[in-house]
């Protein structure tokens, strides 16, 4: 990664004027853009614009998109809403040093089909702030094309919620093979499937149906990919595994 | 583009260009114990502390850095010498190639954690990778040195 100019601008008006050149990118940890061969001409850093808090607003929890990865997974704020699934969704990512650099902005706005941030963010049914599209929900903003907005925030509304997550992964701290985060909001339970290797998809549990019926639904709806840590054949039987063990663990949780 | 920031207690300004990372230009200012280990920000041998958060100074922006305080081993070097004896004493350094990004992050973690379990130590130090050994003589030294602390009443 190459780029020409720095600028850390003073609005987010100024931010999101810069980043309609298709020659501007905007940082987050530059965890994986480092890793790439772009050349670009200039790099807008959020980092002065103070988005990088955690703020209970009272009804709602919102988090700025330059908060980091490492933040999140120790919130005490965010993980007595969801049982603990922040910590344990974050806490396989690399290793402490990695968290506190990557952000959350950064994880969310590429859409990566390997994100266990997108994954737990979808399950939690949280809703994201784009400066100029505004809000929406999470799993609408997945499926949008990427665009030239800025991501502000990412809002969960503070609401009673049980949340499972799981992962396999080939060895710790890698890349996941699989995440799954199954969620029960409102009466409603939820099952998120990320990492396929495709970006996280939400499913929505049909009453009266037992856990193995909800997890051949999800491993009949999903699609499933293969790459170099597990086929696409591997990965959804790994669904079918995880979606079972996380809708027992919620069961588990409301006796 | 201007750097200003202070660097183990020293104030520091120079010139960097825009896109220069924060390892390269400390190793350009005699920061050797920084390396880079890997191209993929997993090893974590450059970690360095910003405003005492363990980061890896690899992905780090220098330009971030501006108006904040960095340290290094080079900053840190009675602590590290400290827990270097008890790493000595397990026989935990081999190549040693690793070592002053794993003591980086050792001394993190005594500020961050108040629960020093095995488990909790191993999962702090997860990015920090070691091809030498099985990791088992750096927790060996690890427990050393932190019952070493609770007796000299800094880790509980």
């Amino acid at each position: 990664m190459r780029y020409k100019n720095y600028v850390m601008p003073a609005t987010l008006e100024e931010a999101w004027t810069l980043n309609q050149k298709k020659s501007s990118r905007i940082l987050g940890g530059t965890l994986w853009l480092r890793m790439s061969s772009l050349s670009f001409s200039t790099a807008i850093d959020l980092s002065g614009l103070g988005l990088d808090k955690i703020e209970d607003t009272g009804d709602e929890i919102c988090i700025g998109c330059m908060t980091s990865l490492h933040d999140i997974e120790v919130s005490n704020t965010i993980n007595s809403l969801c049982g603990g699934a922040a910590r344990e969704a974050l806490r396989s990512i690399v290793g402490v040093q990695f968290r506190n650099c990557a952000t959350l902005g950064g994880s969310l706005y590429p859409r990566f089909g390997f994100s266990d941030v997108l994954t737990l963010f979808m399950a939690l049914d949280a809703d994201v702030e784009l400066y100029k599209a505004g809000r929406m929900p999470i799993c609408e903003f997945a499926a949008r094309s990427h665009g030239r907005d800025i991501l502000t925030h990412v809002i969960i509304k503070k609401r009673p919620m049980r949340v499972c997550y799981l992962s396999q992964r080939n060895s710790k701290t890698d890349f996941p093979v699989l995440t799954c985060a199954v969620s029960e909001l409102e009466g409603r339970m939820f099952c998120c499937v990320g990492a396929r290797p495709l970006r996280a998809a939400r499913f929505e549990r049909a009453a009266d149906v037992s856990d193995t019926e909800f997890a051949e639904y999800v491993q009949r709806s999903a699609t499933f990919g293969g790459n170099m840590r597990a086929s696409a054949d591997y990965r959804r039987h790994i669904a079918g595994v995880l979606v079972r063990r996380g809708c027992a663990a919620i069961r588990r949780d409301s006796k | 583009m201007k750097l200003d920031f202070t660097l183990n207690g020293r104030k520091i300004s120079d010139e960097v260009t825009a896109d220069t990372v924060l390892l390269d230009f400390l190793r350009a200012h005699g920061c050797y114990s920084v390396k880079r280990g890997c191209e993929t920000a997993n090893c974590g041998m450059c970690t360095v502390l910003v405003e005492g958060r363990p980061m890896l100074s690899c992905a780090v922006p220098a330009m971030r850095i501006n108006g904040k305080n960095v340290t290094t081993l080079e900053g840190l070097q009675a602590e590290a010498t400290e827990f270097a004896g008890f790493m000595a004493d397990q026989g935990a350094d081999q190549c040693g190639f690793c070592n002053p990004g794993f003591i980086m992050n050792v001394l993190a973690m005594l500020n961050e954690l108040n629960d020093f379990s095995e488990e909790n130590v191993r999962a702090y130090l997860a990015g920090n990778l070691c091809r030498c050994t099985g990791f088992a003589s750096q927790h060996r030294a690890i427990a050393a040195y932190l019952e070493y602390k609770r007796k000299v009443g800094v880790a509980q």
